[in-house]
């Protein structure tokens, strides 16, 4: 079993937990992710190792809540176990050799995008990162990304904190004010990941990007977290999560990626009723 | 005295069109009558073809023969010399390729049912001696299984029986393969598979679950923890797809997951919290047993139009024939010398059709098979909005592609040396569909058994 040494909520929808699992910090590496089962009944849903310490065995997790899973993942309190951790799963990123680099991490992607920026500024690439969120109330991990940047860009949809507008605006402009990136590694949701890769294209930067599809095995056993990719179909899971995103067929992801939208939006709602019946 | 009834004793059976809306099984078992009736059918033929037949050569006329005479208890002991899965076995085997292939009373009507003899005699035994298997003294050795499937639950059985100490590695959460993830509850009933694998807790044998090996361990790794022999039973996991256009539309699944969300996950359970896509209209392209799971999941979650797409005819379906003919009564549509070409997908990127050609059956190829050939103009479309893709699996590279010196073919199948399993690594053994590719429930078993043979060997000389 796999016990939650600290939890604690990083805005009112995004927790962090710290696990005990020993084999899996000792081979974690950036970029790479675990398929979590909160309890013994629940969905198995792929979370990615946002930080690990290959001394104290710990395996870092955040996560946002937005369906079942994760809300029953988020219930769990510190002392307790989770019934199923299993990892780390996926190719590491491929990071070896950078000299300057943007990361570019939207909402929850942030805590994905964080041991990638860590990992770069630790092996001296020079890192400019951009974060993005709807408001104030969301920001995560400032701090840390400060830490682990040589410049740090806060952006919200609505100019609450940081400054205002898109991820992309940020990184235009970063580029047009001469900062040549060997790389662009962006990270979050899926509309975000698309148009940063419509602005390095124009201006032909390499651009990576972290998938995160609906998973169930995460070892190549089901074809569920398919991805065509240079119009080749792909598996998550083992060839990624980590793609060239100018190659990355976007829409069909993001047309996949409402597959079950109707019965999660159900079982979120029943499980929110319940939640508050609970708590009345 | 033996009967010469030229038939089988009727399998009492749920009704076809009840069942095809639940999960509960499809045969419900001989009562013990039935089972003396039937085997008394057997004829003690002196030259036993059916063993010949059995892939792990099991004593099947004495077996039966206990069974005439009503010992069960005896009948089981015989079963288990050669099988440690029976009751599993009983319901799974193609036994009308193999032992009932080669019974004489299928030369003038059907043969001796010799699977449903061996599932009775399982299930009766079951029910019916509580005795927990007792572990056997420790030689002090350890062998490290990869995967819980039949093979690798066999090989670890009848290593734990000779005293070494025994670990599963399984990447997934609950130990028992393809017999827990694929295999449906109708057919195969979970609670089946969970006795098995108590028992060999009860022997002993410790399962560690959630651990994918090549990710979190390395076979080097396995060894530097003190494992005097690995055994990799990794099954052939790795689905395929045609490559035709649409495969990535909502709606279109590989069998594995669509039967992964059904019977590891329970998606068939209104509690269950793993979704499932409520269909009407399913089309499942293939014609093994994987095939007609799915199929027939489909239907019981409520499809009202599930058909069977499959590129050659009903000669060549390469499923069980229990399971085509379960299949049909359940009102599964076969549509046979058929294949498609093109999935079709509406506004939102859901499927809504497939285009298909109609097929003919040329030359015989390689495989000895009459090869599919393309009908001109024949194509047309047929309107779904499930597509399940179940045209077979290869092994996983996971842990190929970890160890180092460890031979695969061009299939990715792992290369051995044939009767033993012995792979290209020393002390590294394997079998099971991860080196066949996907073959059957009794081959896998039977090849963990000889390897665990092997194993004892090399580790007992050392
Ligand atoms: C839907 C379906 C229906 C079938 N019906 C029949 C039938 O009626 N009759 C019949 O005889 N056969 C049938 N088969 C085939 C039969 O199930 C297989 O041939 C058999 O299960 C193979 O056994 P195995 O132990 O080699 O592999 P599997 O049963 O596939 O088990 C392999 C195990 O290894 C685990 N694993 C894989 N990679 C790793 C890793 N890296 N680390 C740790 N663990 C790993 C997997 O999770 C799995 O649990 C069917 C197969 C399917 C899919
Ligand atoms: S999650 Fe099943 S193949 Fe990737």
């Amino acid at each position: 079993m796999y016990k939650i040494l600290q939890k604690q909520f990083l805005n009112p929808t995004v927790c962090k937990m710290v696990i005990d699992a020993p084999l899996i910090a000792k081979k974690a590496q950036p970029g790479q992710f675990v398929i979590v089962r909160a309890l013994a009944d629940s969905e198995r849903i792929p979370l990615t190792i946002s930080d690990f310490n290959r001394d104290s065995g710990t395996v870092t997790i955040i996560f946002q809540l937005v369906g079942e899973g994760t809300m029953e993942l988020s219930t769990l309190c510190e002392g307790t176990e989770i019934c199923d951790f299993v990892g780390p799963l996926g190719k590491p990123s491929q990071l070896d050799g950078l000299k300057k680099v943007a990361v570019i991490g939207g909402g929850v992607g942030c805590a994905i995008a964080y041991p990638v920026a860590k990992k770069l500024k630790e092996s001296g690439c020079c890192v400019h990162s951009v974060t993005g969120f709807r408001n104030k109330d969301l920001v995560i991990l400032e701090n840390e990304f400060m830490a682990a940047s040589d410049k740090l860009v806060v952006m919200t949809d609505d100019g609450s904190y940081g400054e205002k507008g898109l991820v992309t605006a940020a990184l235009e402009a970063l580029i047009n004010e001469g900062n040549q990136y060997d790389e662009v590694i962006a990270i979050g949701p899926l509309v975000m990941m698309k148009f940063v890769c419509k602005v390095t294209e124009k201006y032909g930067i390499k651009t990576t990007v972290s998938m995160n599809p609906v998973m169930i095995d995460g070892t190549g056993m089901c074809g569920g977290c398919r991805l065509t990719v240079g119009g080749k179909t792909q598996f998550a899971c083992v060839d990624g999560p980590d793609f060239d995103g100018h190659k990355v067929d976007f829409d069909e992801a993001i047309s996949r990626s409402s597959m079950y939208r109707e019965f999660e939006n159900c079982r979120r709602e029943a499980a929110c009723n319940l939640l508050s019946k609970e708590a009345e | 005295m033996v009967n010469m009834n030229p038939e089988k004793c009727p399998m009492p059976s749920q009704d076809p069109m009840v069942r095809n809306k639940n999960f509960g099984e499809v045969a419900l078992g001989y009562t013990l009558e039935m089972a003396v009736e039937e085997a008394q059918r057997c004829l003690n033929c002196k030259h036993k073809p059916c063993i010949d037949g059995c892939p792990v050569l099991i004593d099947i006329p004495a077996f039966i023969a206990e069974v005439a005479m009503g010992d069960i208890r005896k009948a089981y002991e015989i079963l288990s010399q050669q099988t440690s899965l029976p009751a599993i076995c009983g319901r799974v085997c193609p036994q009308e390729t193999q032992c009932e292939g080669k019974c004489v009373r299928g030369i003038k009507g059907e043969s001796v049912a010799i699977g449903r003899l061996e599932r009775f005699v399982a299930d009766w035994y079951r029910e019916n001696c509580a005795e927990k298997p007792q572990p056997t003294a420790q030689n002090g050795k350890k062998v490290a299984v990869i995967g819980a499937g039949p093979t690798g639950l066999t090989c670890a059985g009848e290593l734990a029986k000779k005293g070494y100490d025994v670990t599963i590695y399984e990447a997934l959460h609950t130990a028992g393969g393809v017999l827990v993830y694929g295999i449906p509850e109708f057919r195969l009933p979970k609670d089946i598979v969970k006795y098995e694998i108590d028992n060999l807790k009860a022997l002993g044998v410790k399962i560690e679950t959630n651990m994918v090996i090549g990710k979190v361990l390395t076979i080097d790794e396995l060894f530097d923890m003190g494992y005097g022999a690995v055994y990799i039973g990794s099954g052939a996991g790795l689905p395929k797809f045609m490559g035709i256009p649409g495969e990535s539309l909502k709606g279109v699944y590989s069998a594995n997951e669509y039967l992964t969300r059904v019977n590891l996950m329970k998606a068939y359970l209104p509690t269950s919290k793993t979704p499932i896509r409520k269909s009407h209209n399913v089309a499942v392209v293939g014609g093994g047993n994987v095939a007609m799971d799915a199929a027939r999941s489909a239907k019981r979650l409520g499809a009202e139009n599930v058909y069977i797409v499959y590129r050659r005819g009903m000669q060549e379906l390469p499923a069980r024939l229990e399971e085509i003919e379960h299949a049909q009564e359940e009102g599964i549509i076969f549509k046979l010398l058929t294949n498609p070409v093109e999935v079709i997908g509406d506004e939102n990127g859901e499927v809504k059709a497939i285009r298909c050609v109609e097929m003919m059956l040329g030359e015989p190829d390689s495989s000895g098979r009459r090869r599919p050939v393309v009908k001109p103009d024949s194509e047309f479309v047929i309107d779904i909005d499930t597509m399940i893709m179940s045209i077979g699996t290869s092994p996983n590279p996971l842990i190929s592609s970890t160890t180092e010196g460890l031979e695969t073919d061009k299939w990715g199948c792992i290369v051995t040396n044939g009767e033993d399993g012995l792979t290209t690594r020393n002390a590294v053994y394997a079998g099971g569909d991860a080196v066949t590719g996907a073959a059957t429930v009794i081959l896998a078993m039977g090849a963990g058994k000889q390897a665990a043979a092997a194993i004892d060997k090399m580790l007992s000389e050392k």
